[in-house]
């Protein structure tokens, strides 16, 4: 947490909470402080509905935050509203979970792409201008002639691939990649997401890679962040949190991997769902979950240490 | 379930002495194409399943997984012309007609999808899904079937199960609703089930219970799973055979331990490689 300011994106205490008709709502990001350098790879994992997407989003600025701040180079990021972008906040690009939704069908290929290299351009990044949307089809490992085709005509890995092509020509400080691989065959997963790395580190971008996969997002991060509930249980350099898991919540998720190692193992369920967002358990969320729970986890909700873990084992 | 590791269970009377109850022999399928002249999508695939036993399918997609899949069900695509044999319990399923084939297809065969909101009717409720099917099936009364579909989800493992019969599928979440169309395939205690990609898309922690399951039901109940995935961390866990498919025929085919730490055709070993979870020993 050393110089704030001179991180690329920090957020702080972020709290989003989405509204509905009638109900409680739904509080999917609770609190959640992260920094993350230019040149450098973070990854987030967590399961389904704990609150991953909407942290992206908001990153992002496409949903407004209820509180907390989120810096970006140091300025506020500005949610996106009915006016036009600040151009200097198209250094944030992202990289939506499904191509089929996020290209548009009507649009050649290599327009869309152009859309991304005209945004470059009037950022005054340098360079923008020499790019071309068949030079950065290669760049994904796209044949150039793609650019003249539709997105029906491709499969959905070349889709994901245009939508990374179109992200990457804007030149973006900040690449925010929200479950990019899951739609992907598993053996074109690995080679995506390191696709992906290389285009940002070569750059200098930052890149905030979401998953709920851990297994691919240990190949590609320096760091890694695990969220449950809305709240950031355990973070830490990437060999340290696969090989030395700390919080219970962590180690059931590396149990939880199968291997193709052979040997008929059954990976180990963690029983129970996720509890709903809109009424959080009291105390530490997991503790409904957790294997380890002892007394007094019920009542009081741990905070994230400097050692980078949120659970009572390790309070002294 | 046990914490035992499966491999060190012994099943020998299901590995070796009893006959396949599924048996494709030469299964060669083509599809009519746009030219009139078909595209063959399976060549020649050989494949067994013992009682009790999990037959893998591996290969990425378009290999042809799926469509072997779905001639064992009878469902191949209109047009479609396939040669060989598929023997279902020792009936030619090829050589049936239309109006037979549904006698077999969810009394003898069933399948779970990967997508379990697709194949569940989002406007009913699980007890009226699941009753429909016994009573067709099986010609039992409203009453009866009720009590048959509650004891279905208390065997998936489906909290409160008599309860559950009133609730629509939105209203459980996506490891829940497999676990009900996994109910729904059991209904009529088929012989065989295909499950595509049945883990697909769910959480690794919701993933591990709907493998224990599957496992489960085959240890228990004999049942034999032609498990079709691209993931072959899923397959290593819980399959007892692997086959490997690429363009429509197998490439490789074997134990399960053989074939993921051995492999000896070389497109097996790409897709090992390929792999994340690929462990460096």
């Amino acid at each position: 947490m050393m110089a704030r300011q001179n991180r690329l994106l920090s957020v702080s205490d972020l709290v989003v909470q989405h509204r509905r008709a009638g109900r409680r709502p739904v509080r999917a990001v609770a609190g959640v402080s992260l920094d993350l350098g230019a040149g450098e790879v973070l990854g987030l994992v967590g399961e389904s509905g704990c609150g991953k997407s909407s942290l992206a989003r908001a990153v992002c600025g496409l949903t407004a935050p209820t509180g907390g701040e989120i810096l970006f180079d140091g300025r506020p990021m500005r949610p996106l509203g009915v006016r036009r972008r600040a151009p200097a906040l198209t250094g944030v690009q992202m990289v939506f979970q499904d191509p089929y939704g996020s290209l548009n069908p009507r649009r050649r290929v290599s327009a869309q792409i152009a859309d991304g290299i005209r945004a470059g351009a009037e950022r005054g990044e340098r360079g923008a201008t020499k790019l071309t949307p068949g030079a950065l089809l290669v760049r994904v490992g796209l044949p150039e002639d793609l650019a003249d085709r539709y997105p029906q005509e491709l499969s959905g890995g070349q889709r994901q691939r245009v939508a990374i092509a179109r992200a990457v020509a804007a030149r973006p400080r900040l690449l925010v990649g929200d479950e990019p691989i899951s739609a992907l065959d598993a053996s074109a997963q690995a080679q995506v997401a390191r696709m992906m790395r290389a285009l940002a580190v070569e750059s200098g971008a930052g890149l905030l890679f979401i998953s709920h996969d851990l297994s691919v997002v240990r190949l590609i991060a320096d760091r890694i962040a695990v969220m449950y509930l809305g709240r950031i249980v355990e973070t830490g350099p990437t060999a340290e949190v696969w090989e030395n898991p700390r919080h219970p919540y962590t180690r059931a998720l590396l149990a939880a991997i199968p291997h193709p190692d052979g040997a008929g193992r059954l990976p180990v369920e963690l029983p129970g769902d996720a509890s709903d967002a809109a009424a959080p358990p009291s105390g530490c969320r997991f503790h409904p979950r957790c294997p380890l729970a002892f007394e007094g986890c019920d009542r009081e909700e741990p905070q994230l240490a400097a050692d980078g873990v949120a659970c009572r084992l390790y309070s002294s | 379930m046990t914490e035992a590791n499966h491999a060190e269970r012994t099943r020998p009377q299901r590995a070796e002495d009893q006959r396949d109850i599924l048996d494709i022999v030469g299964l060669t399928v083509a599809l009519p194409g746009r030219t009139g002249t078909g595209t063959t999508v399976l060549h020649g695939v050989d494949l067994r399943l013992k009682p009790g036993g999990i037959h893998g399918l591996a290969g990425e997609s378009g290999s042809g997984k799926t469509m072997t899949g779905l001639a064992v069900m009878g469902l191949l695509p209109p047009g479609a012309r396939a040669r060989g044999r598929v023997l279902l319990d020792g009936e030619d399923l090829l050589s049936l007609s239309a109006h037979e084939l549904g006698a077999v297809r969810g009394r003898v065969v069933s399948m779970v999808f990967q997508d379990p909101s697709t194949c569940l009717h989002p406007m009913l409720t699980i007890g009226h899904q699941l009753t429909d099917h016994l009573r067709h099936h099986l010609k039992i009364g409203r009453k009866e079937a009720r009590g048959r579909a509650a004891d279905l989800l208390g065997r998936v493992r489906i909290p409160s199960p008599a309860e559950a019969l009133s609730r629509y599928p939105h209203e459980f979440s996506g490891g829940m609703r497999q676990r009900v169309a996994i109910a729904a395939a059991l209904a009529c205690e088929p012989k065989v089930v295909i499950a595509d990609e049945p883990t697909t898309g769910l959480d690794v922690t919701i993933q591990a219970g709907v493998l224990r399951l599957l496992r489960g039901l085959c240890d228990e109940l004999g049942l034999a799973i032609l498990l079709v995935t691209h993931d072959l961390g899923v397959m290593s866990a819980i399959a007892d055979e692997v086959s490997v498919l690429k363009h429509g025929r197998v490439v490789e085919s074997g134990p399960r331990a053989r074939v993921l730490t051995a492999p000896r055709h070389g497109y097996t070993r790409s897709l090992l490689e390929a792999l994340p979870g690929r462990t460096a020993t």
